[in-house]
């Protein structure tokens, strides 16, 4: 690094504030895994990354097809179509690619919902999608109201350049963490009192960092009361192809299409293929939109967002492969579902209990008994001595805003089957010394 | 669907995505019916895109002799770590690549750190991600007019930051004088707006000049003294036609020690260059440290596919390659720029006297009814309609000077601009005579 004068330059109000969120226990971990990361020949000693939600399950079915289909990856038998799609940089994305994608979330939902490609505005990730869409749908100074336990990332995502403010849905254990009407309620009350404008609810469907795939009921439930109140829904579905049994997934769009489409502006789809397909590398997000001055607006304002003409075309030919998509959907949702039995079951040899779930990349577990006392600060205490004594990164409840302490997301899918047995007998080891400390 | 809507924010619903100027609606008219010298030969020509098309073949012989590079070679084992990897430090291959590259651009005149290089996805992220960094709503930027249009909506859609002329003349070539950049600090004081930043593009678009080292250091001295930002947007600097005759603001920065590199950030972008847009390949390269931090947190929401920065590494990383491109290029774009300006000539038209870039900047005042913007406004329609020719209208780009029109002749094949000039040249014989007749 050039070492310069200390900058007396000022910068903007953006720029020196803290709400880019990597001074929170969040980014602290990946720093402390980034300095002594686990590798099974070379550190073994070090720490595990259980705080990225990565999926690495299914990585072979892509290796393989690639194998297969060399030209897919590159511009294969003569470079003819390599000027023509270097030039290509319209906001309205490659037709091929978003018929796939379009396709790709159909085939996720089997049927149970249709997309259309023009409803689909493709942007660099879904970092990027949830942005946008706060951008197009709040004002500086309004809110979006978002169940909690949620994504840490929001915070930064959502409100850092954008100016509005997060007001959390709080959910509990004493239901599943389901969110209820009246929770609903209160959160929107509480914005009505400090005056602040509500202008939508983002959920994330599945859930993260719960694992859990909403019930139709309460999507039913969050659709009546977004309707009542005339705001906005975000549906963040960036996990629906990582819900184990396919049945168990209801989208949003299927709730709007059982209601005949009523009403339906209010509602946005986010979807990417960081998650199911693992491929965060390639930045590829989408909003899909019932509402066409939204989609107008996502489109020109995606110019400072675009996917790489590049990986748009590879992925078209990659996605138009039914044969390969309708195997690797089947296949990552089984090995999902098999590593998340294997964790659960190794958490509960050791004591350990998680909230039943049903999709994603993570479990979310109970630790709370282990608490010297049942604070964030208690919870933060525990953190910092498994991350540094049991050397593995986990994502602690309340930098997910959780309400209740003691809550922790695991990640499961972004390591191999080997490393995964490590973690667990390290939390054995781990819970066994904090029992015997707590017994004396 | 639903006819009344939710209601969206002001940002998504005010008008300065800017797509209403004539620069998008000339677009759209050349959409609806684009020439093609078989198919649609009386189609309108695309002259107000300012891409390079003039050196394909280099990267496709390249790309037919390194096949490897496009796919993941021989064997997928890199293909796994490439599409996990979204680390908003970028590739390090790729990062070093590009310091490379701008360093032989600037025929290693200057040095860059691979470590101050902020990845964004195309030149059109990095101007907003700055114009966030450097200013708070309602500040201003200073930019010397004519300036590109797209400025208009990249700086201050979703920024909320107000650009402020700095207007340039005929009288001098349009150079930027210290009379003007003082005359616009004093406006924006009288409009109690708090300027925050000068945004220079050198080479200029869309003049087609190079900016002269003694303009560049008395720039330099006045942010200095206003104690301001600059930002140096020299996405053509491998346009200019005699490499010698590009001076960059890192030369004036890092001859003579200056103190004042802490204000300076320049842009860049493999859009012009290199002729890839789709690929969405920015940067940011800033001498401040908080600066090159804060850009980076923040390109998160636009960061470039990792597919394509593998991709694009080995290709700049190829020595050879990239000085026989750089070379073969600026010939060409020589030879277009000599070729446009005579076959003007030809027609009774003046150009500016240019030395970079994809354009050039023509002089129609004497074809205009009356000298302002309405009368301008109507020939740019006549020749879009009449002569089927794209042009860019200054007025588009806040020139002050009624008459003066961009443009772009790098986007087409040789034939193609025969077939624009002839139609200029009939075009204006048509004017002259309609002018003598009116006259009479």
């Amino acid at each position: 690094m050039v070492k310069g004068a200390e900058s007396c330059v000022p910068l903007s109000e953006v720029a020196t504030s803290n709400t880019h969120g990597e001074d929170s226990p969040y980014f602290a971990g990946w720093k402390a895994y980034d300095e002594d990361p686990y590798d099974a020949a070379s550190n073994p000693a070090g720490v595990i990354q259980m705080g990225l939600a990565e999926n690495q399950v299914s990585f072979d079915l892509l290796e393989k097809y690639l194998d297969q289909h060399p030209g897919a990856s590159g511009w294969g038998c003569g470079i003819s179509g390599f000027r023509e799609n270097a030039l290509f940089q319209d906001y309205h994305g490659l037709q091929t690619f978003r018929q796939e994608m379009a396709t790709f979330m159909e085939q996720i939902r089997e049927g149970r919902a249709k997309f259309d490609p023009e409803r689909i505005v493709l942007t660099a990730g879904a970092t990027a999608a949830n942005e946008l869409l706060t951008f197009i749908l709040a004002d500086p100074g309004d809110c979006l109201l978002i169940p909690t336990p949620y994504y840490p990332g929001f915070d930064r995502d959502l409100r850092w350049r954008t100016g509005v403010r997060i007001i959390p849905v709080h959910c509990s254990s004493s239901n599943g963490f389901q969110v209820t009407l009246q929770a609903l309620e209160d959160a929107y009350v509480k914005a009505e009192g400090m005056k602040i404008r509500v202008r939508g609810l983002l959920l994330t469907n599945p859930s993260n960092p719960l694992g859990t795939a909403i019930a139709r009921h309460v999507l039913e439930e969050v659709l009546d009361f977004v309707t009542q109140k005339d705001i906005h829904l975000i549906s963040d579905e960036i996990y629906s192809g990582s819900v184990f049994s396919s049945d168990e997934f209801v989208s949003v769009a299927e709730i709007v299409e059982a209601r005949g489409y009523e009403d339906c502006d209010r509602v946005h789809i986010v979807y990417s293929l960081s998650k199911d397909l693992g491929l965060p590398g390639f930045r590829v997000g989408a909003i899909y939109s019932y509402n066409d001055r939204v989609v107008t607006a996502a489109r020109r304002m995606s110019s400072f967002t675009l996917v790489s003409s590049q990986t748009q075309r590879m992925l078209a030919s990659m996605l138009a492969d039914r044969g390969f998509t309708e195997n690797y959907l089947k296949t990552n949702r089984e090995r999902l579902k098999n590593r998340r039995d294997f964790i659960t079951e190794g958490l509960k040899n050791a004591g350990i209990e998680c909230l039943p779930g049903n999709a994603g990349l993570f479990c979310w577990m109970n630790l709370a008994p282990l608490l010297e006392e049942p604070t964030r600060e208690g919870e933060l205490r525990l953190w910092s001595l498994i991350v540094h004594e049991a050397k593995l990164n986990i994502s602690p409840g309340s930098s997910c805003h959780c309400s209740e302490a003691g809550w922790f997301r695991v990640c499961f899918a972004n390591m191999s089957q080997q490393t995964l047995e490590v973690a667990l007998r390290r939390i054995k080891d781990f819970m066994k010394n904090m029992k015997a400390k707590q017994e004396k | 669907m639903a006819k009344k809507g939710v209601p969206l924010s002001e940002m998504a619903t005010s008008d300065t995505h800017g797509e209403d100027s004539p620069y998008f609606v000339g677009w759209k008219v050349y959409d609806e019916n684009p020439y093609d010298a078989a198919s649609n030969p009386s189609g309108v020509i695309q002259m107000g895109l300012a891409e390079n098309q003039v050196s394909f073949d280099l990267l496709e012989d390249y790309l037919e002799q390194h096949p490897q590079e496009f796919g993941w070679g021989c064997g997928v084992s890199s293909f796994r770590e490439n599409a996990l990897f979204q680390d908003y430090h970028g590739l390090k291959t790729f990062t070093r690549a590009v310091a490379l590259f701008m360093e032989q651009i600037r025929g290693g005149r200057t040095q860059f750190d691979p470590q101050h290089i902020v990845l964004t996805a195309g030149a059109t992220a990095a101007n907003e991600l700055l114009t966030f960094i450097l200013a708070d709503p309602g500040d201003g930027l200073l930019i010397p007019t004519p300036y590109y249009p797209g400025f208009d909506r990249d700086l201050r859609w979703r920024t909320g930051v107000n650009i402020i002329p700095v207007h340039c003349n005929s009288s001098n070539g349009f150079q930027i004088t210290l009379r003007a950049l003082e005359d616009a600090c004093a406006g924006a004081e009288s409009m109690k707006v708090r300027v925050k930043g000068l945004l220079l593009t050198n080479p200029s678009n869309p003049l087609g000049t190079a900016i002269t080292r003694p303009v560049l250091e008395e720039i330099l001295d006045f942010v200095a003294h206003k104690g301001i930002h600059l930002i140096s947007d020299e996405i053509y600097s491998g346009s200019v036609f005699s490499s010698d005759e590009f001076v960059s603001m890192t030369e004036i920065v890092e001859s003579g020690g200056h103190q004042e590199r802490e204000r300076v950030h320049i842009v860049y972008s493999l859009s012009k260059d290199l002729g890839l847009p789709g690929y969405r390949v920015g940067t940011i390269y800033s001498y401040n440290n908080e600066v090159v931090t804060t850009a980076r947190r923040m390109s998160s929401f636009t960061l470039v596919s990792s597919q394509t920065q593998k991709m694009l590494a080995s290709l700049l990383s190829d020595k050879e390659f990239t000085e026989n491109y750089l070379r073969t290029n600026r010939e060409r774009l020589k030879k277009r720029y000599e070729f446009v300006v005579e076959g003007l000539s030809n027609a009774g038209i003046r150009c500016l006297q240019g030395n970079a870039g994809l354009f050039c900047w023509m002089n129609l005042g004497e074809l205009l009814e009356e000298p302002t913007v309405e009368g301008e406004l109507s020939l740019w329609n006549s020749m879009l309609h009449e002569a089927k020719l794209n042009v860019s209208p200054g007025s588009s780009c806040h020139c002050l000077e009624a008459g003066w029109f961009r443009v772009c002749f790098a986007n087409m094949s040789q034939q193609t601009l025969e077939v624009a000039l002839m139609r200029m040249k009939d075009f204006t014989e048509k004017m002259k005579a309609k002018q003598m007749i009116s006259s009479l």
